[in-house]
């Protein structure tokens, strides 16, 4: 790869002063950046580390109520402190990558690079969560703005994520046999004011909502209330691993597989 | 060039660093732990993980100056301290979980690391927490009656023969 | 019992130890003072012309060397191809040039045409960015019954064709066949693709030089899996370098399953490149480069049909394969889709008539070439997918219409050249039938039913040829090279033994399973026996390891050299006991005169042969060393009944291997351990090909899956326990030890198998699924169900 600076800041003041420099890029577990930085695909002229930035760690949460994130929270931490709060986002954590992929990755770095096959943007979006940065909150909404495209500007860090606990929520995973990546991944959670159905894996546009099946499930939270609908291929990913018909069938056949998960 | 230093296999290392410069490298070639080898190159076969601060990670995907001051254990600080092999490496001769030897390093590290959050794994327990680590020789099969075996179960009763 | 240590003891590894700390010293391990780095630039397209190259940015870089390019290697032969085949109508192939760096064309994505060597592998990276290469790019040649029609465009357009060869087996059979085919009473055609696969050993393929001037030798480090075949290709072909002053390591190799047979560019470059620049030149692959210029396997296109009469015995067989050869001619790849793929086609059935069509091919895509089973893989999967589908058609069980056609007497001629000496299928089919518990499949079908999942059992039968040989056949048939193997036994003067053998070991424990022979022999501890290989300056010329040919074929080597160890120190021990020669017996490393109590232990004879004071030097030489080659009369025909149990979530398509049981024949076995382990990754591979593993090319010839993001390889959570067993035993009947191959077997049989057991998951379902091609994805066994 590229050579670079390497700055390791111990304060988010500083990681933001950091990112100023020119060709400055911000490296959280770095393991979809390591990568494409072998590649040559990207080329950072100063790496701002985040992992030495302890705020930026934790797991924190009122039951019931929501759980918040802090951007270089490890998959692993996740798995293992966000199960009192909210059962299916740390299964969700737990399932990213492998045990080695999850020491390492996190939330936040997951989000900022919003790959299209990534777990995260599901449960963000589906939970209706709040992207905090150094700058602003971010409706979940309004963050993911297509495969690889996010609301963040130059120079702004994810310093947390807010997740409000669902009453029940349940993440199916199928992945892509090589990657490990979501071939398809559906998030369905269940809140008072109605279902939200999330869907990463599938689409050219990345992480997107399934609103026929949302309201759907809105009327009646039981896998039998997706009968009858079906979900359009145009637009769907195809690839080695699927055809866009096979993708569009998936996410209806993950979803009703979330909602019977659903805990 | 920076100097980076750090604590591997119990002693206090250091080794000059670009900021490119790999964890996987800074054992490799600047402190010559050639035990630790390098599959790939997208962080997917796992021949590299090492224990950082006490958990498996892949060195090939963390740049040596992001652990600097960290506590590693490669393959080569596994043995016992008499040089004789520790109860996982041993249960890897025994029970054949390892051919060519290239990914071997790298599953004795995620192992062990298995074993040190989870002594009693299940049969699926194991495979799931291997799922980073490839092997092309052996199928899978010897390497998960090992790791059972090293945890001290019964390896028939918890595996069909 | 065996003896601890001895031949059939399950005698733990040697080798492990280093493996297991850390200790082994694989080829990247080995840095050589003063080394410069090589870094390949690659073709980015699959076909093209080059116009230009500008390297004068790059060359002028810090750090930088030189840069080579195709003009370095004016005068410099190519990459060789070591089997010449000829065609039906007596045509010897085509066999265009293939150059160390690409001249003129590239023919493949991945394609070398220029190479950076500078003081870091990092320094070359960034010079090679600053190389301007101008290139006209054509049309990429990817479908092969495409590729033949006259007209198209050309890989190499000095041969005329993108035919290869087109071959005909056994061409004076064709019109005896077409006519039992035109009387069969049932006929069944099955189409099917053989996936393209990467080997994908677990280390990539890294080579480092170096030459030194005072002596004029030359020294490569290289990932392979037979030194000896590298030395003598790369010398006498490629740089003229001759044997005497050129050694080639191969020390311990991560794994090779094929790929590390062959002689690549990259091992030609650095040897060349070392003398150029006058200090050692290293490459290491990374995983990414492998996948453009690691040979890859399989990639067969074939209709096969089976004729039947009206009592379902097999009366002919038909096949018309296309086989891609890639861009260029690998190491053996002429002979994968022939000799090793058609002489196989009568599979364990008696089948009296047989005719092998072999269309090989050029494209613009990575060289194909031997993975694990190579040939015997393609026609057992053909075979067994048709003799299942048979039966379907038939209304009959598929376990009794092979039994029904299976060979029972031997030896037994084939009608495709080959002789087996020994088997007994039905003995593995009933073993088979008894470990898979396929009496009990029907209330486990009912289990998954109630599941909403649908469970099939597979069953394949295969045989194998392995070790090929002997020489003076293979030589008619268009090797280029013998396929003997060696060893020295050299024991020292204090009774330990050195074991020099051309087998080359990377994962399959020849250091444990070799010495065992040895103790056994002798009667001695295997501690007392080291196993050296893998360097062409100690061991003699060896044919290395590959076709499941190391114990059939070194294996005899190290035996026959053993003997003649034996044999001379019973002429010492006849001396120093005063006993007729004749007399003399070894047992438990001592020798004792017969009938008495005489005797003189191992030790006792070898200090003799080193310091003899007490010796018959008038008619015996001192020392006591010996040295032998192997050729072996046959090949070996390892066969065996596997049996895969599968379940089908219909929904998505997935597949679920809960069981995978093999029932093998491999003769005597010296280490029941070791050959388990090599039928368990056997399986794993062959169930990867099956479900999962797929080396794919857009429609431009752009690789699809070039790194483990999107090459599936089968991980812990995919795969069973496997029910595996070998005590189905017909030893061999012409190499001392009764041994046969054992390193392909799983590769080999498991494929149909999984198959078959998908779609009899599938039929069972009530879904009406004839053939799904491999891979069987989610995705793929999706669509087949929803037509």
């Amino acid at each position: 790869m590229h050579n670079f600076d390497f700055v390791k800041p111990a304060s988010v003041a500083d990681a933001v002063a950091a990112l100023a420099a020119e060709g400055a890029q911000a490296l959280s577990g770095g393991m979809t950046l390591l990568p494409t930085m072998k590649q040559r695909l990207a080329a950072p002229e100063v790496l701002v580390s985040l992992t030495g930035i302890a705020e930026l760690r934790g797991v924190s949460g009122r039951a019931g109520a929501s759980v918040t994130i802090g951007g270089a929270t490890t998959h692993a931490t996740v798995a293992a402190e966000a199960k009192a709060f909210y059962p299916a986002l740390a299964a969700l954590a737990g399932q990213i990558g492998d045990p080695a992929v999850r020491n390492r990755g996190t939330i936040g770095g997951s989000l900022a690079n919003n790959d299209p096959s990534a777990c995260y943007p599901s449960a963000a979006l589906a939970s209706g969560a709040t992207i905090t940065t150094n700058q602003r909150d971010i409706a979940a909404e309004d963050y993911f703005q297509g495969m690889f495209a996010t609301a963040l500007g130059e120079g702004e860090i994810i310093t947390a994520v807010t997740f409000p606990i669902p009453e029940k929520a349940a993440y199916i995973k199928f992945a892509q046999p090589a990657s490990r990546f979501a071939l398809v991944g559906v998030f369905v959670a269940k809140y008072a004011d109605g279902v939200r159905v999330a869907v990463t894996g599938a689409s050219n546009d990345g992480v997107f909502r399934w609103a026929e099946g949302e309201a759907a499930l809105s009327g009646n939270f039981n896998g039998s209330a997706l009968e009858g609908l079906s979900v359009p291929s145009d637009g769907m990913i195809a690839d080695l691993h699927g055809t866009a018909a096979y993708r569009a069938h998936l996410v209806k056949v993950l979803t009703k597989r979330a909602v019977a998960a659903a805990m | 060039m920076t100097k980076v230093t750090m604590t591997v296999n119990g002693k206090t290392v250091s080794a000059m660093t670009e900021g490119r410069t790999l964890l996987s490298s800074y054992l490799r070639e600047g402190l010559g732990l050639t035990g630790t080898h390098i599959g790939c190159d997208t962080s997917q076969c796992g021949a590299c993980t090492v224990h950082v601060d006490g958990v498996a990670v892949k060195s090939c995907s963390v740049f040596a100056q992001d652990v600097a001051g960290a506590t590693v254990t490669t393959i080569e600080g596994m043995a016992n301290a008499d040089g004789s092999l520790s109860v996982i490496q041993q249960a890897f001769q025994d029970h054949h979980g390892l051919q060519c030897g290239y990914c071997t390093p790298g599953m004795v590290m995620a192992s062990a690391a298995l074993l040190a959050s989870n002594p009693s794994p299940t049969e699926g327990e194991v495979r799931h927490y291997l799922e980073g680590n490839i092997c092309r020789c052996t199928g899978y099969h010897n390497i998960v009656k090992a790791v059972l075996a090293a945890s001290g179960q019964d390896v028939a009763a918890v595996a069909a023969e | 019992m065996p003896k601890d240590g001895g031949i059939g003891a399950s005698t733990k590894r040697r080798e492990d130890i280093r493996f297991l700390t850390g200790k082994g010293r694989y080829t990247d391990d080995i840095n050589l003072r003063g080394q410069a780095y090589a870094h390949f630039v690659r073709s980015e397209v699959a076909h093209g012309r080059i116009k230009g190259i500008d390297f004068a940015a790059a060359e002028a870089m810090e750090g930088v060397v030189k840069v080579f390019t195709a003009a370095d290697f004016a005068g410099v032969g190519g990459i060789p191809c070591g089997w010449q085949i000829t065609d039906k109508h007596g045509k010897v192939m085509l066999e265009p040039k293939h150059p160390v760096l690409a001249d003129g064309k590239v023919r493949h994505v991945g394609d070398p045409i220029c190479v950076v060597v500078a003081d870091t592998y990092e320094q070359a990276r960034d010079a090679a960015e600053m190389i301007e290469i101008d290139i006209e790019e054509l049309p990429a040649v990817l479908d092969m019954k495409a590729a033949i029609e006259p007209g198209g465009t050309l890989v190499h357009e000095e041969i005329g064709s993108n035919l290869c060869f087109d071959w005909g087996f056994v061409e004076e059979n064709k019109a005896a066949v077409d006519e039992a085919f035109a009387k069969a009473a049932h006929v069944t055609t099955l189409e099917l693709v053989n996936n393209r696969l990467v080997a994908n050993p677990m280390e990539p393929r890294v080579a480092v030089a170096d030459f030194e001037s005072h002596s004029d030798q030359y020294t490569l480090y290289t990932t392979s899996q037979n030194p000896h075949v590298i030395r003598l290709l790369m010398g006498a072909f490629v740089l003229g370098i001759p044997e005497h002053k050129l050694r080639v390591v191969a020390p311990d190799v991560g794994g090779g399953f094929g790929s590390k047979i062959y002689h690549y560019a990259e091992e030609a470059f650095v040897t060349f490149a070392a003398k150029v620049v006058k200090r050692p030149v290293k490459w290491t692959s990374s995983r990414s480069e492998a996948f453009l210029s690691d040979a890859q396997g399989r990639d067969h296109v074939t209709k096969i049909e089976l004729a039947l009469d009206a009592e379902n015995n097999f009366t002919a067989i038909r096949t018309d394969t296309y086989a891609n050869m890639g861009a260029y001619l690998s190491t053996f790849a002429p002979a994968i889709p022939t000799w090793l793929h058609g002489t196989l086609m009568a599979g364990n059935y008696k089948t009296p008539l047989i005719y092998v069509n072999v269309k090989a091919v050029f494209t613009n895509t990575i060289p194909v070439d031997a993975y694990r089973g190579a040939g015997r893989p393609e026609a057992t999967f053909q075979l067994e997918r048709l003799v299942d589908k048979a039966a379907r058609e038939l209304g009959v069980d598929p376990v009794a219409l092979r039994r029904q056609n299976f060979i029972t007497e031997f030896p037994y001629q084939t009608p495709v050249a080959v002789v087996y000496d020994t088997g007994n299928y039905h003995a593995t089919m009933d073993k088979l039938l008894e470990i898979s518990d396929h009496a009990g499949f029907e209330a486990r079908r009912m289990e998954s039913a109630a599941r909403g999942k649908l469970r099939g059992f597979g069953i394949a039968h295969y045989i194998e040829a392995c070790g090929i040989a002997p020489s003076n056949l293979v030589g008619q048939l268009g090797a280029r090279a013998g396929l003997y193997e060696s060893a020295t036994v050299r024991v020292n003067a204090t009774g330990s033994i050195s074991v020099y053998t051309g087998s080359h070991s990377h994962g399959q424990g020849h250091e444990t399973s070799f010495a065992q022979v040895v103790a056994e022999m002798i009667g001695i501890d295997a501690a007392q026996i080291d196993i050296v290989h893998g360097d062409t300056s100690n061991t003699p010329m060896g044919m290395g390891t590959y076709g499941s040919r190391s114990l059939a074929v070194g294996g005899s080597a190290i035996v026959k050299a053993t003997n003649k160890i034996i044999n001379k120190a019973k002429k010492i021990a006849s001396h120093l006991l005063e006993a007729a020669e004749g007399d003399i017996e070894l047992k438990d490393g001592k020798f004792t005169v017969a009938g008495t109590d005489k005797s003189v232990d191992w030790v006792g004879v070898t200090l003799a042969a080193y310091v003899p004071h007490n010796y018959p030097l008038e008619s015996l030489e001192p020392g006591l060393e010996e040295t032998a080659f192997y050729d072996p009369s046959n090949f070996t025909y390892p066969s065996g009944a596997y049996g895969c149990e599968v379940e089908v979530d219909a929904d998505t398509g997935q597949v679920t291997v809960l069981a995978f049981s093999a029932a093998d024949d491999f003769g005597n076995i010296v280490n029941p351990m070791i050959v388990e382990g090599q039928v368990q990754g056997g399986l794993a591979q062959g169930i990867g090909q099956a479900l999962m593993e797929n080396c794919a090319y857009d429609e431009n010839g752009q690789l699809l899956s070039g790194s483990f993001m999107d090459y599936a390889m089968p991980r812990a959570t995919d795969l069973p326990m496997f029910n595996v067993d070998h005590s189905c035993v017909t030893p061999c009947t012409h190499n001392p030890l009764g041994v046969k191959g054992c390193g392909e077997a799983g590769a080999i049989g498991s494929p149909p198998a999984v198959v078959n057991a998908v779609i009899d998951a599938l039929i069972r379902g009530g879904h009406d699924v004839k053939h799904i091609d491999m891979p069987l994805t989610p995705s793929r066994v999706w669509a087949a169900i929803n037509g």
